[in-house]
């Protein structure tokens, strides 16, 4: 700048000078007015929809005596439920420690050492392979407590160690295990499905309501905040009427298809194999069918039971929606033909014909949704769980996201002003935008991804199995009735029935809502159906 | 603040143009995160693999509002100073800082997770460019030539007789 310009502004300058005002006051404004476009919409959107995604209070207070658990199955589940109630195996917390300090985001040591405290002491286990049973004992055992095993799950309900057990063997033993410690007066929790058959879901529940003790069904999704969002969104009614559920299992690896380890210290010797037979036909010693049972319909409930339990009951807890009035199922053994006899590719159509979510149309338009269980162990495609509304779709699994349908009644308004757009959900709840997770395998991603894993509460991480034993000990503390009672395990357990026997007759199975029973099937007794070990009945 | 860089008109003339893109750019994001309360760069910070404790830390409950502030913040004061053409240099500097943390947090570099991206980069994205444009300008300041500067000069120059 020239000496004899200085302190003499031409408007040249001047207009040089300021130019970057205007520009500053127009980016401003769209800044701005984009802001506030978006604030209002999604406050008016919020405000229309008006979901409480706030989490539950708390089940009641620990305090007290400790509770006394007897641990009933030390295979796979059962160390994972003993974790949920504060107790780690010792090769678990090895290897836990180890992980953690290869890989800083796994959290899974953290998580366990974080998590509350649940004032209960594991006395008894029982478990029938010598090895499982003493780790059990090695690993839980204190100067205070010493963990004691027993032969039978009999001697185990019947001492006066035990307060309460969880049930955790193979599925041919929960119901019989869990009538004989109801009957000795002690709490149960069993694992999923609630039953290997029709006969004894009936006993099971006749046990339950002669008992004046807690039980609960292992369906932990009960706890996971998605669901209990889910449950908001379906009682506002902001669905619509719901036709259509759908619900999948994706597994492609040999974990997810049950092609477990199989133990090399297993033998006749050390396994107690004629009570794990129990009431399915004696064979021979078969290590192949002691660790991976779920492959056989002697001792599993195929995808039905095994993996379609948790899917139905976790639309369930939803929509209450009971018992289908009919189950139609098809599929093969189609990707692991590798001996067993439950199928690995399934579809389970499931009725509800009286059943509706709500409407915003003309009053009698909609009634009656169907569920659809589609599963194979050969494809990890992430097929999501859908529920399918008129006005609205909504995508539950560990994050809950809400679509309004382009041709919806109820938000027909907002989509025209775009408001709202069928493409961006109109709702998301997401618990882990705040962090990321670690996930260790494909199969625990499909656990996590379902909601079956962990939840949030107060911004942490917690186990969602850790909460639903915390709700089990508290009603047997402080009162109550837990989340996943025998109503809802029966429910759960004749659904899944109703699929394994579809499929193995190759025929449309009812139920009779009056008679509370299944249609009989001329020819055919349902309860041998089930058990019989072949994969269909011809 | 002149430049000892000998520029032609043109070349004096596109650097304006590229601080008046950059600050336009930095002053949009920066009032539309002002006017939009919902908006939060926790997921972004708390995705970060690089110096994850540093980014998890920055993204806590405890930090994330004074984060979020600042961030809208220092966005706006770099768009004001490049649009304004005033103390464009230290708005240079703030825009270069906030640029390479938001590199360090999700680099493109190979294997490392791309997020909120819609192209392909390699080592090279395009935080790193517009840093590296804040460079160049933080060097080349213009707003003596096409800005408040110039009026600021003029006004604190000595009395000529």
């Amino acid at each position: 700048m020239s000496e004899n310009k200085k302190n003499n502004w031409s408007r040249r300058d001047l207009l040089k000078g300021i130019a970057g005002v205007p520009i500053v006051g127009s980016v401003w404004w769209a800044g701005a007015s984009k802001g506030i476009n978006n604030t209002q919409a999604r406050d008016s959107i919020l405000k229309t929809l008006n979901i409480n995604a706030s989490p539950p209070p708390p089940s009641g207070p620990m305090a007290g005596d400790p509770i006394r658990i007897g641990i009933i199955g030390f295979g796979i589940r059962g160390p994972q439920l003993c974790r949920a109630l504060g107790f780690g195996q010792k090769s678990w917390l090895t290897s836990m420690t180890e992980a953690a300090k290869k890989n800083p985001k796994d959290t899974r040591l953290s998580s366990f050492l974080e998590q509350e405290h649940l004032n209960v002491h594991i006395t008894a286990v029982c478990d029938l392979f010598d090895v499982r049973a003493q780790d059990a004992i090695d690993s839980f055992s204190t100067d205070e407590v010493k963990v004691q095993r027993f032969g039978t799950h009999q001697e185990l309900v019947e001492s006066n160690i035990v307060d309460a057990v969880v049930i955790a063997t193979p599925d041919h033993w929960h119901a019989p295990i869990a009538i004989a410690a109801l009957q000795a007066g002690k709490h149960v929790y069993v694992e999923k499905p609630m039953t290997h058959n029709i006969k004894e879901t009936y006993a099971l529940k006749d046990a339950v309501e002669a008992s004046n003790v807690v039980f609960q069904v292992g369906h932990q999704h009960r706890q996971t905040q998605s669901f209990l969002t889910a449950q908001d969104v379906v009682n506002k009614n902001i669905l619509g009427h719901v036709s259509l559920i759908q619900a999948n299992t994706n597994r492609n690896d040999d974990n997810g298809a049950w092609q477990y380890p199989i133990h090399e210290k297993a033998n006749p010797n050390t396994v107690d194999w004629k009570q794990f037979i129990g009431n399915a036909p004696m064979v021979p010693f078969n290590s192949e069918h002691f660790f991976r049972w779920r492959k056989w319909w002697a001792y599993g409930s195929g995808l039905s039971g095994d993996l379609m339990s948790h899917d139905y009951d976790r639309v369930n807890c939803i929509l209450k929606m009971g018992i289908p009035s009919s189950v139609v199922a098809s599929g093969g053994i189609y990707t692991h033909r590798d001996g067993r006899n439950v199928p690995d590719v399934m579809q389970v159509n499931m009725e509800f014909p009286d059943f509706s979510t709500g409407s915003s149309q003309v009053a009698g338009k909609e009634k009656g949704m169907t569920m659809v269980y589609s599963a194979t162990l050969g494809n990890q495609y992430g097929r999501t769980t859908a529920f399918m509304g008129h006005d609205a779709t909504m995508e539950v699994g560990n994050s809950l996201t809400i679509y309004a349908d382009s041709k919806s009644t109820k938000f027909k308004e907002k989509l025209i002003s775009e408001e709202m757009d069928s493409n961006i959900p109109i709702y998301q709840y997401d618990p882990a935008s705040g962090s990321v997770d670690g996930v260790t395998s494909a199969t625990a991603k499909y656990f996590a991804d379902k909601g079956l894993l962990w939840t949030y509460r107060d911004g942490k991480r917690v186990d969602s199995t850790h909460l639903h034993l915390r709700e089990w000990l508290s009603c047997i503390r402080n009162g109550g009735i837990p989340s996943c009672n025998i109503k809802e395990g029966f429910e759960e357990a004749i659904s899944s029935h109703m699929g394994g026997l579809s499929y193995k007759l190759g025929r449309r199975i009812d139920w009779d809502k009056t008679k509370q029973e299944i249609v009989r099937v001329e020819g055919y007794n349902l309860d041998e159906v089930l058990l019989e070990n072949k994969e269909k009945i011809t | 603040m002149e430049t000892d860089i000998n520029l032609s008109k043109i070349g004096r003339n596109s650097l304006v143009l590229l601080r008046i893109l950059i600050g336009w750019h930095f002053l949009y994001e920066g009032v539309l995160k002002l006017y939009n309360p919902a908006w939060t760069s926790k997921a972004y910070l708390s995705s970060a693999e690089l110096l994850r404790p540093l980014f998890q830390w920055l993204s806590s409950d405890a930090m994330i509002h004074l984060v979020d502030n600042l961030n809208i913040f220092s966005l706006m004061v770099v768009g004001l100073s490049l649009l304004l053409g005033l103390f464009e240099r230290i708005g240079s500097v703030f825009g270069i800082c906030l640029l390479l943390i938001y590199y360090i947090a999700h680099p493109a570099l190979p294997g490392a997770s791309q997020v909120g991206t819609e192209g392909s980069y390699w080592i090279i994205n395009k935080n790193l460019i517009e840093a590296t444009a804040l460079f160049v300008l933080y060097h080349i300041p213009t707003g003596s030539y096409f800005g408040l500067n110039l009026l600021r000069k003029i006004l604190l120059a000595p009395q000529t007789k």
